[in-house]
C-alpha cells in the first residue's frame, strides 16, 4: 500500500458521512444543535466564544449558497475565524492537486477543513493526509452529512421523535448525496425510509431493514410522515433516463394536488435549491407543512454543533 | 574456451503441460541455453537442489502494459522486464497502447529489440488493430506481423465499430494471428468507474453493468463465426461473456479467452474495504461474487484457457487522484503466479497440471508459439516455485514502477524462487539479475 494511503491512526474525529454513525452520536448532535438554536441563533445578538481563537477553511470545489454560507455563519456565531477558498480562482486552476491545496491550508495552522468536491470520496481521501478534522460539505453522489443532520433536526424538532417516523425521499436517489445521508441518518434513528424515483435512479443494490424502494409515489404518499423532495440535478448526468420535465412533474412532482393527499401533520422538506414547478410547486412551498425555511435556519444550528464537537476541544 | 557448463535441476516436481507430465522423477539438464537429455562428457555441472519445489516450463503472461515508449514514468521495458523476472515470468506479450501507439513495423521492432537488449524476459509485441487505436483505419497488419507482432489489439479501448472488427477478424484468418479485443460498449460505460453493484451504490460512484462487456463479447463471437477469424477475449469478467464463449465453443468458432487474477481473487466488496483508494479501479471492474464464481467455474471447465495479469502500472500521483479521475489498472506481474496458486490450485479447484496450462500451453496456443515445454532441444526457459510459501503482498518490494494493487496486504500462497530464460537465471530468491545480459539465445 502506498504510504500516502495508509490510514493514519488518530483520535481526531471527522465528519465524512452518516453511514455507520451511531444513534448516541446523532442524538448528542441534535441536543447540542437545539441548544445552539435556542441560545445563540435565535438571539438578536449572537455571541459565543466557544470557538474563539479557532480558524477553519471552507474549501469548496463546487458552487454552494446554503452550505457554505451557513458553515461560515456557524463558525462566526461561535467566535471562530472563517476563510472561504473556492476551486475557481485558487491554485487548483494552475494544476495543483486537491491534496496539495489541503496540505497548504493545513500548514497555515487552521483547526479544521470543510470540503465540498464533485468527486465522491475526496473528503475521505483528504482525511488520510491531514491531521486536522475534515468535515464533508458534500462529495459527488456520496454523502452530505450536515444536510442529513439538519433534516434529522428539523423533523426531530417538529415531532419530538424520529422512531418509527416514515420518511419518503423522492427524486434522483442514485445521484443524490442528500438521499444517502438522509437514508443512513434516519435509519440509525429508528425511522423507516422509502425511496421513490424513476426506476433507473434507484440504488437497488442497497438492502437494509426499514428501507423500501418504489417508483410509484402515489402509493406511498398517504403513509408518509415526512416527504423529502430532491432537486432534479440537471448538471449531474442525472437527466439520463428521464424523458421530460413534464413527465417528471406528472409522476414524481409534489404538486398541490399531491400535497393534499398527505397526512394532516406530514412535513415537506427540500434541501434546495428548488426548481419550482418541477419537483415541487410554489404553492406547496408556501404551505404550513413545508419546513424549507426551518431547514435553512437549522442548517446553521446543526453546523454550529458539528464545529463545536470537532474543533471545540481544549486549546494548547 | 572455458569448459562447457551444464546445470542440473534435481529433485523437483516437474509440471509440464506441454508434455502432460507431472513427475517427481524427472531431472532437468540445461546445456548451452537449451534443455538437454544429459550433459556432454567433461562438462562442469552445477547442481540445483529443487527438492520441495515445482519446476515449470516458461510461464507466459500474455497481457501486460510496459508503457514504453511514451509513459516511462509509469513503467519501462526494463522495469517491466525486471518485474516479470521477479514474478517468475519468462515471456510477456506487450499491449500496443503506448505513446505513440505501437501501430507501425518500426515500433514493433523497437519494442522487440529493446526487450532483447534488456534480456530478462522474452517479449512478444502485440500490434495495434487500427491506426493509433482510433478505430477508424486498419493498421498495416501484414507488415506488423512481418516485424514480429504476435497478435493484434487496441486494448485499453474496444474495437468499437462492428465493421472494423469484421475486417480485422477476416485478416486474422489470413495472417494466422489472433485479434484480442477489449470488449466494452462505451455508450453504456461512459463516465463509469466501477461495477454497478452494492459498493457503487453505497459509495456513490458512477457505475456500469457487466452487460457492457458481455454485449460486445457476443458481437465479437458472432463476428468470429461470420468470418471464421481468430478471436481472443481479453480479461473476461462477466457471466454473459462466458455464455458467449460457451456458444462459440459449441459452434467450433476459433475463440479463446483469458481471465485476470484480480477477478479470480476479489469481488466488488473489495471497494468497501479500500473505500476511495483507486487501487481497486480497474477495467473491467471488480465484479460481484456470483461473477467471480462463474469465472472460476469457466476456468475449471476449460472454457477460459488463459490467465493473464493485464499488468497496468500507474504512478502513485495518478492513482492518488479522486477515484473518478484516477486511471484504471492494477500492477499484476509480481503477483500473478501466486494468485493462480491461491485461487485455483490451493483450494483444489484445478490440478496443478491443468492450472499451469493457463500460463503455458494456453497462451502459447493463442500466440502461436509452438513450443514443446521442457523437451530436449527447447530453449531453457523455466521457473522454480516454492508452492507452499505464504507471503504477504507488499508493493514496496515490487520491481515494477507501478505499486498499484488491491492485493496489497493479502496473504498469498506460493512464490517463484528462480526464473530462467535461455539458460540464464534472471531471478534467484527474489533478486533480479541486472539488465543487459545481452541477447537471449
Amino acid at each position: 500500500m502506498p504510504s500516502a494511503w495508509r490510514k493514519k491512526e488518530s483520535a481526531i474525529n471527522n465528519l465524512l458521512g452518516l453511514e455507520g454513525v451511531d444513534r448516541l452520536f446523532l442524538e448528542s448532535l441534535l441536543e447540542e444543535a437545539a441548544g445552539m438554536k435556542r441560545d445563540i441563533v435565535g438571539k438578536s445578538r449572537k455571541k459565543s466564544t466557544a470557538l474563539k481563537g479557532r480558524a477553519f477553511v471552507n474549501l469548496f470545489f463546487e458552487p454552494s449558497t446554503r452550505t457554505r454560507t451557513s458553515f461560515e455563519l456557524a463558525g462566526k456565531y461561535l467566535g471562530a475565524d472563517v476563510v472561504n477558498v473556492q476551486g475557481k480562482g485558487s491554485s487548483v486552476e494552475k494544476g495543483e492537486t486537491v491534496y496539495d491545496t489541503a496540505l497548504n491550508i493545513q500548514a497555515m495552522q487552521v483547526d479544521g477543513l470543510v470540503v465540498r468536491h464533485p468527486a465522491s470520496g475526496v473528503p475521505a481521501q483528504l482525511q488520510a493526509y491531514l491531521d486536522i478534522p475534515v468535515i464533508n460539505g458534500g462529495d459527488g453522489f456520496h454523502e452530505h452529512p450536515t444536510q442529513g443532520l439538519l433534516d434529522l433536526f428539523t423533523v426531530w424538532e417538529a415531532r419530538q421523535s424520529l422512531r418509527d417516523c416514515h420518511l419518503v425521499i423522492v427524486g434522483d436517489i442514485l445521484h443524490s448525496r442528500v438521499a444517502r445521508s438522509d437514508l443512513w441518518g434516519f435509519l440509525a434513528m429508528g425511522a423507516h425510509v422509502t425511496l421513490v424515483a424513476p426506476a433507473i435512479w434507484l440504488p437497488t443494490e442497497i438492502r437494509e431493514t426499514g428501507l423500501e424502494m418504489t417508483s410509484n409515489l402515489d402509493n406511498v404518499l398517504a403513509a408518509a410522515d415526512v416527504v423529502q423532495v430532491l432537486r432534479i440535478q440537471k448538471e449531474r448526468r442525472s437527466m439520463r433516463g428521464m424523458p421530460s420535465v413534464e413527465e417528471y412533474r406528472a409522476r414524481w412532482g409534489i404538486t398541490e394536488e399531491r400535497a393534499q393527499r398527505l397526512k394532516q401533520d406530514a412535513l415537506i422538506l427540500h434541501p434546495g435549491p428548488q426548481n419550482r414547478g418541477v419537483e415541487i410547486d410554489s404553492a406547496v412551498m408556501a404551505q404550513k407543512a413545508s419546513k424549507i425555511w426551518d431547514q435553512v435556519e437549522n442548517g446553521v444550528a446543526v453546523r454550529m454543533a458539528v464545529l463545536r464537537q470537532l474543533m471545540g476541544g481544549s486549546h494548547e | 574456451m572455458s569448459d562447457m557448463q551444464a546445470i542440473l535441476i534435481r529433485g523437483g516436481r516437474v509440471i509440464d503441460p506441454y508434455r502432460q507430465i507431472d513427475s517427481h522423477d524427472e531431472d532437468v539438464w540445461v546445456v548451452e541455453g537449451r534443455v538437454a537429455k544429459a550433459p556432454p562428457t567433461g562438462a562442469d555441472v552445477m547442481e540445483v537442489d529443487a527438492r520441495g519445489l515445482w519446476v515449470l516450463p516458461r510461464l507466459i503472461d500474455m497481457h501486460v502494459h510496459f508503457r514504453d515508449p511514451g509513459q516511462t514514468w509509469k513503467e519501462t521495458i526494463e522495469t517491466g522486464s525486471r518485474a516479470a523476472a521477479h514474478g517468475g515470468i519468462g515471456a510477456v506479450a506487450t499491449m500496443p497502447n503506448t505513446v505513440p501507439v505501437t501501430d507501425t513495423p518500426e515500433l514493433v521492432e523497437w519494442v522487440k529489440n529493446r526487450g532483447e537488449a534488456v534480456g530478462l524476459v522474452r517479449i512478444f509485441p502485440i500490434g495495434a488493430v487500427t491506426v493509433g487505436s482510433q478505430g477508424e483505419e486498419l493498421a498495416d497488419l501484414f507488415r506488423l506481423k512481418q516485424a514480429g507482432a504476435r497478435a493484434f489489439s487496441d486494448d485499453g479501448l474496444p474495437v468499437a465499430s462492428s465493421r472494423m472488427m469484421r475486417a480485422a477478424l477476416t485478416y486474422s484468418r489470413d495472417l494466422e494471428r489472433v485479434i484480442i479485443n477489449h470488449a466494452e460498449d462505451r455508450s453504456l460505460t461512459d463516465g463509469a468507474s466501477v461495477h454497478e453493484g452494492l459498493a457503487a451504490h453505497r459509495l456513490g460512484l458512477p457505475a456500469a453493468p457487466e452487460t457492457a462487456e458481455a454485449m460486445m463479447v457476443w458481437r465479437d463471437v458472432l463476428l468470429a463465426g461470420l468470418t471464421g477469424g481468430w478471436l481472443h477475449l481479453a480479461h473476461v469478467s462477466a457471466r454473459e461473456s462466458l455464455e458467449a464463449l460457451s456458444y462459440a465453443r459449441q459452434h467450433q468458432y476459433r475463440v479463446t479467452a483469458e481471465a485476470a487474477p484480480h477477478h479470480l481473487l476479489l469481488n466488488d466488496e473489495a471497494l468497501l474495504r479500500w473505500q476511495y483508494d483507486s487501487v481497486t479501479k480497474v477495467n473491467p471492474p471488480l465484479r460481484p461474487e456470483s461473477s467471480r464464481q462463474a469465472l472460476l467455474k469457466a476456468l475449471k471447465q476449460g472454457l477460459v484457457n488463459v490467465v493473464a495479469s493485464d499488468h497496468a502500472p500507474h504512478h502513485l500521483d495518478e492513482k492518488a487522484l479522486p477515484y473518478v479521475q484516477a486511471p484504471f489498472g492494477i500492477s499484476g506481474l509480481e503477483t500473478i503466479l501466486s494468485a493462480l496458486i491461491t485461487a485455483l490450485i490451493e483450494p483444489g479447484l484445478m490440478t496443478a497440471l491443468d492450472a499451469w496450462a493457463l500460463m503455458t500451453t494456453g497462451p502459447d496456443q493463442v500466440l502461436g508459439l509452438h513450443s514443446q515445454g521442457l523437451a530436449e532441444g527447447e530453449p531453457a526457459d523455466l521457473t522454480l516455485i516454492n508452492p507452499t510459501r505464504k507471503w504477504q503482498v507488499d508493493p514496496a518490494a515490487f520491481y515494477s514502477l507501478g505499486h498499484n494493487t488491491p492485493l496489497a496486504g493479502m496473504k498469498l500462497t506460493g512464490q517463484a524462487v528462480a526464473t530462467m530464460v535461455g539458460g540464464r537465471w534472471t531471478m534467484r530468491e527474489g533478486e533480479v539479475a541486472y539488465a543487459g545480459l545481452s541477447e537471449i539465445s
